[in-house]
């Protein structure tokens, strides 16, 4: 699955919740509060990058073992595929 | 945490082409004339927000009979909510479903009453099933994600597996299977509307044989009735613990069956002082929380936690309303 290219699906949006300063995940009937390290895998889900390319960069950009970083998106990326608020391109 | 309010149902008229012999509608729905005008819907959504509110489902009666509900969509979607449109996709052409897109809807949900036009005619009074099919796929064209939602009764229910069938080719997003709860008008039609213990044990069955089979492509949601299952139902996900309702005449309820309850006091957003008052809305009674993998994400609200809960224990629901709560 690292080669799959994830996006948000239809009726899925990530926004700003300025009465807690985090980041929420929305759908249909739906919201999930997302932490740091979700809402930074979400952001680059743009349907482009591959899994393992999220990986790298995330690894990069908080100077992370690329091993646990890809185990975290694997795992992320399941659930919200599960909940229908992520798709492959 | 603090009790929030996520999301708002605003009702916005009792009107409807259709006839439902479940209509969520009060019974006295004739009575209820005096609509909210637009400017007040955009003060009450800019209100909601205000109070933490990240969602709103506009729905009714049918939403499609307010000649404003373009600007109150924009309304909505400019006090920053998820525009969630609650729909029979009647009446409804393709340009209005552009306008609507483009003024900010989200998401939509429409109902079917069944697989084809003679159960539809049955349970609705309109020979209408083809038109909807019509509008889930204008609204699809948009761009938009929808849900798929059939009330089961003892008239449809053996269609689920048809019902099922028909919202997978379609692409809809989501299947809501409610089987009827027996408020309201349903409670009028109940000896119509109760099927067999048995006839909503195959739903369930059929319901958590496609939900495994369609993990990722489509969600399958499932309300159990009252009935079956020992004891209430988590209305709302619970008791004013996510969700509150508007009326179309603008009282503020934590259900929109609540009224029945008599002995309560509700507010009306039209009188200045009360506006969309928490204490008396959200905060009756006291509520519980649940929380859910709160490894990465924590699951504000949804409709998992139910079906699992269900799929898990059979029909002895762990339920929300009020006291019910685990309180976890």
């Amino acid at each position: 699955m690292t080669t799959a290219k994830p996006r948000l699906r239809a009726g899925a949006k990530l926004k700003h919740d300025r009465h807690t300063d985090r980041w929420l995940l929305l759908g249909p009937e739906r919201a999930l509060d997302l932490g740091e390290t979700a809402r930074a895998i979400v952001e680059l889900c743009d349907g482009v990058r591959t899994e393992s390319e999220i990986a790298k960069v995330l690894a990069q950009r908080f100077d992370a073992p690329t091993a646990k970083i890809e185990d975290d998106v694997a795992r992320l990326l399941t659930e919200l595929r599960a909940k229908c608020l992520v798709e492959d391109a | 945490m603090s009790p929030r309010p996520y999301a708002i149902v605003a009702e916005l008229s009792y009107k409807c082409p259709l006839a439902c012999a479940y209509c969520s509608n009060p019974i006295d729905f004739r009575e209820h004339k005096e609509e909210l005008d637009t400017a007040t819907w955009a003060r009450v959504f800019r209100e909601a927000e205000a109070l933490g509110v990240v969602q709103a489902h506009l729905s009714g009666g049918e939403p499609l009979v307010r000649k404003d509900l373009e600007s109150i969509v924009h309304a909505a979607h400019d006090a920053g909510l998820y525009v969630h449109l609650v729909t029979s996709g009647i009446p409804l052409d393709p340009e209005r479903v552009d306008a609507l897109a483009k003024a900010g809807v989200d998401a939509v949900q429409v109902s079917l009453q069944g697989t084809d036009d003679a159960m539809t005619q049955h349970v609705a009074g309109l020979r209408c099933h083809a038109r909807k099919l019509d509008a889930i796929r204008w609204f699809q064209n948009a761009g938009l994600s929808v849900t798929v939602n059939v009330v089961l009764h003892r008239a449809n229910i053996d269609q689920t597996e048809e019902i099922i069938a028909l919202a997978e080719s379609i692409g809809a997003r989501r299947l809501e299977l409610a089987n009827v709860q027996t408020l309201g008008w349903a409670l009028q039609n109940r000896d119509a509307l109760l099927p067999d213990e048995a006839d909503v044990d195959r739903v369930r069955t059929l319901a958590i044989e496609a939900r495994t089979r369609l993990a990722g492509k489509m969600e399958i949601i499932l309300a159990m009735p009252d009935y079956f299952r020992g004891r209430p139902r988590a209305c709302m996900g619970g008791w004013a613990s996510t969700t509150m309702v508007v009326t179309p005449t603008g009282v503020v309820v934590p259900c929109h069956a609540a009224r029945a309850i008599t002995g309560m006091d509700f507010s009306n957003v039209r009188e200045s002082r009360s506006r969309l008052d928490l204490d008396r809305v959200a905060r009756v009674p006291e509520i519980s929380r649940r929380r859910v993998d709160v490894r990465a994400v924590q699951e504000l609200f949804g409709t998992r936690e139910r079906f699992r809960r269900m799929s898990l224990s059979g029909v002895r629901a762990d339920g929300r309303c009020g006291t019910n709560g685990s309180g976890v």
